[in-house]
């Protein structure tokens, strides 16, 4: 069991990446918008990414964007 | 895709857009996905086809309801009103909410008005996404705000600004004040110290499994010691940056002699913490790594949520000086100059168009006209100016232009002043949460007490046990359950409240709700819609009511009077000349070279020839409004406000639940009654002024009830603060919905049904978790006292109360949904 001494040191620096990564990511205010993201995955205005449809597509590229 | 005017074919549905109903022989349509849609308005129309034409039609499809389409107001963009947003290009007025992002970008952060949902989102981010020269668009949904970045050397930031108006939004600059900054840095701190408490809580945890199970198992002890060490690491930074705020609240509770929750639970987590660092650099006794973390966690969820609800109301008061227009005419040597509205000063003057709003308190200096000052006192109908009289920025000039002399400014200004009272308002704190303070003082002192009592025993009895045993009653003691039970349990029933439509601002709601014995209406806004609506056509002569209808809809036409607007509705094309309005009084107009007057009955005679009759005021209650021309009267019209759909079930629903239901109202006419007749309401206070309703408010709390009060107008504000209960309508004026203690943002009375259920449900949680806490720290006290139980015995023991409380807790957000109302 020795190699404890090993594994635990390195979960130790994961969690300082995470908590790292976290607070970048509040700063960045990406915690600010709880509530659309949940949503806007269930939009379907990826149409255009679909191959072969022929219906209508969107030709702006600042919303294919956002669609993804 | 086209629109057309004649291609409509009847349906019962409401308006495709906005899901109103729509009026009698209107005929606008607009193609949406390859069907034809009804609308009720021009508006709606304008709207619906920008939306299509930019491609945008998937908002229809992703929208949740109907009603969740924005409110069409501004969708058609006259010159005056460019002209106002051309003001938002100049580098001074840009300086205080746009910035430079480098590579020639700019940067601009605007609040948005009207939106609704999810969908409203996606609209606005991608119509203002494929504006030329914008690069970026994100719209916020929980705050309203809307970040977007554009090339101003290819589009001007006026032409985006009229682009979200005519998609049926309103979008003015965010100005963050100094307090709202602040509650920002605020929010991202707590964000990062719960993120900090539950990674470390999960890492401390799962070393604990492992020390849990070699306990039982039979562990090598250099294994130990490291995982113990391993512990500390992690739990150290969990202690010392996420639970500082219970530190530093004890810390100044101490300071004034005031003994919160904050201190039991510092001497908590600090004297475990310390202990356990004890226990690990001498490698002996027990660690509590893992119910510190647990604990500093669980704590700081409820902290966070209730900070949010706090920062909730907040909001509601910075969108209050949204009120203020962007811009002013300043009259200046008899030269006009339209000047942004911050530049304003005393003794400026100020000419006034109709149906602009008023850009700062001042006094008429010429002219004369109503103003509209709803948003205000939530009265809808306007109040006469005369010269000399003194007007209140914010507030809206209906008829006539006016000059004003500004006589108050920014932070001197009335509503700034109101502002300012409810941020005082703002920082009383809950009165529930001031008695469990005042429980956990004597708690506090009782286990100080017995911890002392127990380690002085113990160290004539056995010295070498008494640290540990003192740290046994200590963490059993620990009043996390108790501190637990009542914060988890409201923030889980408002939680599932907010998802229902109810917005809960202040603590005490959930509890005062369950002990309600009475619940009180306003009438106007409240029980009824809180606008006149067309109810009645009476002709007096054998032509038909319908042309009768269009010719007073000619004539209202153009007027944006309250009265004016129930006939807006209705669709005509009759064409009127000369028209004039006579102030408080009606209109006067020529149709086909025929004078025709229409309003108040005396005014509207007065065209006709001597020899009439002046017919006689209809018996039936309601606004009566009198059409003539100059041969004859024509018709009465009768206008009212409508009573809410929901209204009588909701009271019924009420009254079921054993609450006695009043309607409290400064209106004397008939129509009271007859709302009251309608509705079965209990009691009815009828004729009363602000301050009579908040004395009969009064006089009931004094006879021991518990009192509800719903309203919506700034003439409620007293009530409301007055009554133990507050809940303002979601169409509430700002003013009365930031002194609120609850929102009902659907207006849907039916949600408060469903509040009132929530919250006597809640109560019961509480007490099942207040019983349960309480029973567990008399058990375990003597026992931890006596020295049965294990320092980490009593640590397991914690956590899995603290567990079952919140369990307990989390059965109010499953419950809400089973209940909802449809």
């Amino acid at each position: 069991m020795d190699i404890i001494f090993l594994l635990i040191p390195i979960a130790i620096i994961f969690v300082g990446c995470a908590i790292w990564a976290f607070f970048y990511s509040v700063n960045s205010g990406q915690f600010e918008d709880l509530e659309s993201p949940a949503h806007s995955i269930l939009f379907e205005d990826d149409d255009h990414l679909i191959p072969q449809d022929t219906q209508k597509t969107s030709t702006d590229s600042s919303s294919e964007n956002k669609a993804e | 895709m086209n629109s057309s005017l004649n291609t409509a074919t009847p349906t019962a549905e409401g308006c495709y857009h906005c899901g109103l109903p729509i009026p009698q022989g209107s005929q606008f349509t607009t193609v949406i996905e390859g069907k034809t849609r009804q609308m009720c308005c021009p508006g709606c129309q304008a709207v619906a086809q920008t939306i299509v034409e930019s491609g945008l039609d998937n908002f229809y499809k992703h929208r949740a309801t109907t009603s969740g389409a924005p409110e069409v107001k501004s969708q058609t963009l006259s010159d005056a009103q460019m002209a106002e947003l051309a003001l938002y290009d100049q580098d001074a007025v840009q300086r205080d909410f746009v910035a430079n992002t480098g590579d020639n970008l700019k940067e601009a952060t605007l609040v948005i008005e009207g939106i609704t949902c999810a969908a409203c989102i996606w609209l606005l981010e991608h119509h203002i996404g494929q504006q030329p020269g914008v690069t970026k668009a994100s719209v916020n949904l929980t705050n309203h705000r809307a970040r977007i970045t554009w090339d101003p050397s290819e589009q001007v930031l006026s032409e985006i600004l009229a682009e979200i108006y005519r998609i049926g939004y309103q979008a003015h600059p965010y100005h963050p004040d100094k307090e709202e900054q602040l509650l920002e840095q605020e929010n991202k701190r707590a964000i990062r110290r719960l993120g900090v408490a539950g990674l470390g809580m999960m890492q401390v945890m799962m070393i604990a499994v492992a020390l849990y199970g070699g306990a039982i198992q039979g562990i090598e002890n250099k294994h130990v010691t490291f995982m113990r060490w391993a512990s500390m690491v992690i739990a150290t930074p969990v202690i010392l940056y996420a639970a500082r705020p219970f530190f530093i609240a004890a810390l100044r509770d101490i300071r004034t002699r005031h003994l919160s929750m904050d201190v039991p639970v510092s001497i908590a987590i600090g004297g475990a913490y310390l202990a356990s660092v004890w226990a690990t650099v001498t490698d002996s006794g027990e660690v509590y790594f893992d119910s510190v973390t647990m604990f500093t966690f669980f704590l700081l969820i409820g902290r966070f949520l209730e900070m949010k609800a706090r920062h909730r109301t907040g909001r509601a008061g910075n969108s209050m000086l949204n009120l203020l227009p962007a811009s002013a005419i300043r009259i200046k040597d008899g030269e006009e100059t339209l000047i942004p509205a911050g530049e304003v000063a005393i003794g400026d003057h100020i000419l006034i168009k109709p149906g602009h709003t008023i850009p700062a308190d001042g006094r008429i200096i010429a002219g004369n006209s109503s103003v509209d000052e709803s948003a205000l006192t939530g009265e809808y109908l306007p109040i006469r100016k005369e010269l000399d009289e003194t007007v209140i920025g914010g507030t809206i000039n209906v008829e006539n232009p006016i000059t004003i002399e500004v006589t108050h400014v920014g932070a001197e200004s009335q509503l700034s002043a109101i502002v300012r009272l409810l941020e005082r308002a703002q920082e009383d704190k809950p009165q529930v949460a001031q008695i469990a303070d005042r429980v956990a003082s004597y708690f506090v002192a009782a286990v100080l007490l017995t911890a002392v009592t127990v380690c002085t025993a113990w160290w004539f009895i056995a010295p070498e046990d008494a640290f540990w045993i003192t740290l046994s009653v200590l963490v059993v003691t620990c009043p996390c359950a108790l501190s637990l039970a009542t914060p988890t349990a409201l923030t889980a029933a408002t939680g599932t409240l907010r998802q229902n439509g109810v917005l809960i601002t202040r603590g005490h709601v959930l509890e005062s709700f369950s002990r309600a014995t009475h619940v009180v209406f306003d009438k106007t806004g409240t029980l009824t819609e809180g606008n006149l609506t067309l109810q009645q056509t009476v002709s007096l002569n054998d032509a038909q009511s319908e042309s009768h209808l269009k010719m007073a809809a000619a004539l209202e036409k153009h007027s944006e009077h309250p009265i004016a607007r129930a006939f807006h509705d209705v669709h005509t094309n009759l064409h009127v000349d000369n028209l004039q309005a006579e102030l408080g009084q009606g209109l006067e107009g020529v149709i086909d070279g025929q004078r025709y007057r229409i309003g108040k009955p005396g005014y509207a005679f007065a065209v006709c020839a001597a020899e009439c009759e002046q017919p006689a005021l209809p018996a039936q209650s309601g606004q009566w409004l009198l059409l003539c021309n100059e041969a004859e009267p024509l018709a009465w019209f009768r206008l009212n406000d409508q009573i809410r759909p929901e209204a009588k079930q909701a009271i019924g629903a009420l009254q079921r639940l054993g609450l006695h239901c009043e309607m409290l109202t400064g209106d004397s006419s008939s129509a009271v009654q007859e709302v009251a007749a309608e509705l079965k309401i209990d009691t009815i206070i009828s004729g009363v002024s602000p301050g009579e309703k908040l004395a009969h408010i009064q006089s009931l709390q004094q006879q021991g009830a518990q009192v509800v009060m719903v309203g919506d107008g700034i003439n409620d504000i007293p009530v409301l603060a007055g009554a133990q209960t507050s809940i303002a309508m979601g169409s509430a004026t700002d003013l009365a919905k930031t002194n609120a203690d609850g929102v009902l943002i659907s207006a849907d009375l039916m949600r408060l049904v469903d509040a009132i259920r929530l919250s006597r449900k809640t109560r019961s949680v509480i007490r099942q978790n207040l019983g349960w806490s309480a029973s567990y720290n008399l058990l375990a006290l003597p026992l931890a006292a006596l020295g049965f139980i294990a320092p980490y015995m009593a640590a397991l023991g914690m956590s899995l109360s603290s567990l079952v409380v919140v369990g307990n807790a989390l059965r109010l957000s499953k419950l809400g949904k089973t209940n909802r109302v449809k």
